[in-house]
């Protein structure tokens, strides 16, 4: 019979106030706790993000949404931009730029977004192969760690792209080519484990079949006829050798198309679109991302010159956080402010209830300090169970805290590409049991010296 | 065993009290007797060492328990003195034996869950030992309370009016029980007491009339 135990049957014994100071407590606490995961996890997630990444380059509209879109694979594209308008900033030779990895975005595969681009890409968040290899041919992908996760992925899978960036079915590119596996990434905790990444051309034959797909049906043309056209096309722009090779492929009158199509395909694409990307004017793009070789004026006037006299926009990307999360922060702050007025609150609902109880305990003090009990012992009697509540409380809003985003997390991946665990322990939750075990001591210190100061021969006499 | 010299209490300057002086032996048995407002509660508070006298001594044994200050009477009232109150109250949130443990721990002896059933037998109550206390009949509720005085084998018990509540049957029943417990452990009884009925039980008696 301790005194730890005696506090806890004395608040087991009223258990309705018990629940509730300890309710509101773990309220409090849950919110608190809540608002660090969320904060620390975001912050990181974004900062990591940031990859060393000074401008983005695209399309001019939203800088937030060009950024957003661009490095988080949030929002929508503001749009495309041609090569033509965009090829000096892709230069390998541009005196101010030590990185130019161009995007084309607009596929999806069940949610996650597929991105062209060049193997830059990978090293901006330093991913790692971590079985097969790397994208050789158009149509062969490298899946991110969490999209190879979520979907089963294996190196050698074959799948259909959809347009847009939310997976419908009637979206479905059905007569494309498919995408192939070749590799998967190691998880970095950036972005790009949520992506599913490929050549830049790919993207545009994608979209290329589809178009001269609908275009072939409104002229009423065979599909064999038309997709010889295409890849005529394609063979002649480049002086492609293997033209005739294209042709044979076609000849054959079979009936399966896609088969057929296919096949065709496959020969073909090793050979399309090996010039650099900016040979390519008349293609576009969604965006550059743009690594400076040394931040200075030259590059802040580079800056201002894009915006001002082209159709492209330029944007920093740190500015842009910086701007968002000034705009979250009013939010976050009147969120943490309502979590301490909640603590506060609870902190009174425990200070008051430990004094009714107290009132209805005089004569149990009284009786104790004669059965032996010193003061301090009655003092230290109720300190404790105040600082039980507080205790109890803590450890509900934690455990509160910690599934709530658990839970999260799998909204927030479909939603905003952020994987977030609840599986952390944050040095500011250790702080914060600091903070709860001072509110529970301060809620009982005036009820404790009262039951320090009870006198008992008057206690017991009053009955 | 229990001596007591020149005790004298004030509340306020208007009511003073002066107390005869109380003498008694190991293992005798004492009624104090007196009408209400003759001080009863007061003079057993003042030897219980719930209150300290303005002038006098009280020697328990051979400690002069009016020089023990804070903790140290804390300590030795829980060891060496058993009080039955008019009223049994307990810890209403822990059972019959945990409250009697509890008096175990409070004066800093050991736990002894045996001594607390054996106690609690002897006292015929044991098929409560794991009931809370507002589960007890008023009749069970004061033995129980008279196996909590005797838990930790004082020196003394004192009882305030421990018979007043309770009918004739209970009464009697009570009052042996306190007076066949007390003498089978040897410890000094001091009951203070209106309650006429147990004037014939006792050979020493003191009254009261402040």
């Amino acid at each position: 019979m301790n005194v730890f135990k005696l506090s806890w049957k004395n608040l087991i014994n009223k258990p309705l106030s018990l629940v509730l100071s300890t309710t509101l407590f773990a309220l409090g606490v849950g919110l608190i706790s809540l608002l660090l995961l969320l904060n620390k996890q975001l912050e990181e997630k974004f900062d990591k993000n940031l990859a060393g990444i000074d401008l983005v380059l695209g399309a001019k509209g939203s800088p937030l949404q060009l950024i957003l879109c661009n490095m988080y694979h949030i929002d929508a594209p503001t749009g495309n931009i041609d090569i033509s308008e965009a090829r000096a900033f892709l230069r390998p030779d541009h005196p101010l730029i030590s990185d130019a990895v161009p995007l084309s975005l607009g596929d999806n595969y069940r949610n996650f977004r597929i991105v062209g681009t060049t193997p830059d890409f990978l090293d901006l968040y330093e991913a790692k192969i971590e079985k097969g290899q790397l994208f050789k041919m158009h149509f062969d992908v490298v899946a991110g760690a969490n999209v190879a996760r979520s979907l089963n992925l294996e190196i050698g899978d074959t799948f259909f792209s959809a347009h847009g960036f939310d997976h419908e079915e009637e979206l479905e590119h059905e007569s494309d080519h498919p995408f192939k596996v070749t590799g998967i990434l190691e998880p970095t905790g950036a972005v790009i484990d949520q992506l599913i990444v490929t050549t830049t051309p790919t993207i545009w034959m994608v979209h290329e079949h589809g178009v001269q797909d609908d275009a072939t049906m409104h002229e009423g043309e065979e599909d064999h006829d038309q997709g010889a056209e295409d890849h005529d096309h394609e063979g002649h722009d480049h002086g492609d050798g293997d033209h005739d090779h294209d042709h044979e492929g076609h000849d054959h009158e079979d009936g399966d198309h896609d088969h057929d199509h296919e096949g065709h395909d496959h020969n073909a694409l090793a050979n399309m679109y090996q010039a650099p990307l900016e040979s390519y004017v008349d293609k576009q793009i969604t965006s550059i991302l743009i690594r400076f070789s040394a931040r200075n004026f030259r590059t802040l006037s580079m800056q201002r010159n894009i915006n001002e006299n082209t159709n492209l926009q330029a944007a920093t990307p740190a500015i842009e956080i910086n701007r968002l999360f000034s705009l979250m922060g009013v939010g976050l702050d009147t969120l943490r402010v309502l979590a301490w007025v909640i603590v506060f609150v609870s902190g009174l609902s425990i200070f008051i209830s430990l004094l009714n109880s107290l009132r209805d305990r005089q004569y149990e003090l009284a009786l104790m300090r004669v059965m032996g009990a010193t003061r301090m012992k009655l003092g230290v009697l109720i300190i404790i169970e105040g600082l039980m509540i507080a205790v109890l409380g803590y450890i509900f809003g934690i455990l509160i805290s910690h599934l709530a985003v658990e839970y999260l997390s799998d909204y927030m991946q479909e939603a905003y590409r952020y994987s977030l665990t609840g599986k952390i322990w944050l040095q500011a939750e250790t702080w914060l049991l600091g903070g709860c075990l001072l509110v529970g001591l301060i809620s009982a210190i005036i009820p404790a010296i009262l039951a320090i100061r009870t006198d008992i021969s008057e206690t017991l006499a009053r009955t | 065993m229990l001596a007591t010299t020149g005790l004298e209490f004030q509340y306020n300057r208007k009511t003073k009290m002066d107390f005869p002086d109380v003498l008694c032996g190991r293992g005798e048995q004492w009624l104090i007797l007196g009408e209400s407002g003759s001080g009863k509660t007061t003079l057993l508070h003042l030897l219980g060492g719930l209150r300290k006298p303005q002038k006098g001594q009280i020697v328990i044994g051979d400690t002069d328990i009016t020089s023990l200050s804070g903790q140290h009477l804390d300590i030795f009232r829980g060891r060496n003195i058993g009080i039955v109150f008019q009223q049994a109250h307990f810890v209403r949130s822990l059972t019959i034996q945990d409250n009697l443990l509890l008096a175990q721990k409070l004066a800093g002896m050991s736990t002894d869950l045996g001594q607390v059933h054996q106690l609690l037998a002897r006292l015929n109550i044991e098929d409560k030992a794991n009931d809370k206390p507002h589960r007890l009949s008023v009749g069970e509720r004061q033995r129980a309370s008279i196996c909590r005085a005797l838990i930790n084998r004082p020196r003394l018990i004192l009882a305030d009016e421990p018979t007043s509540a309770l009918d004739d049957h209970n009464c009697q029943e009570v009052i042996q029980l306190i007076k066949n417990q007390a003498a089978a452990d040897e410890v000094t009884l001091l009951i203070v007491t209106h309650d006429n009925r147990l004037r014939s039980q006792f050979e020493h008696q003191i009254v009261l009339n402040n």
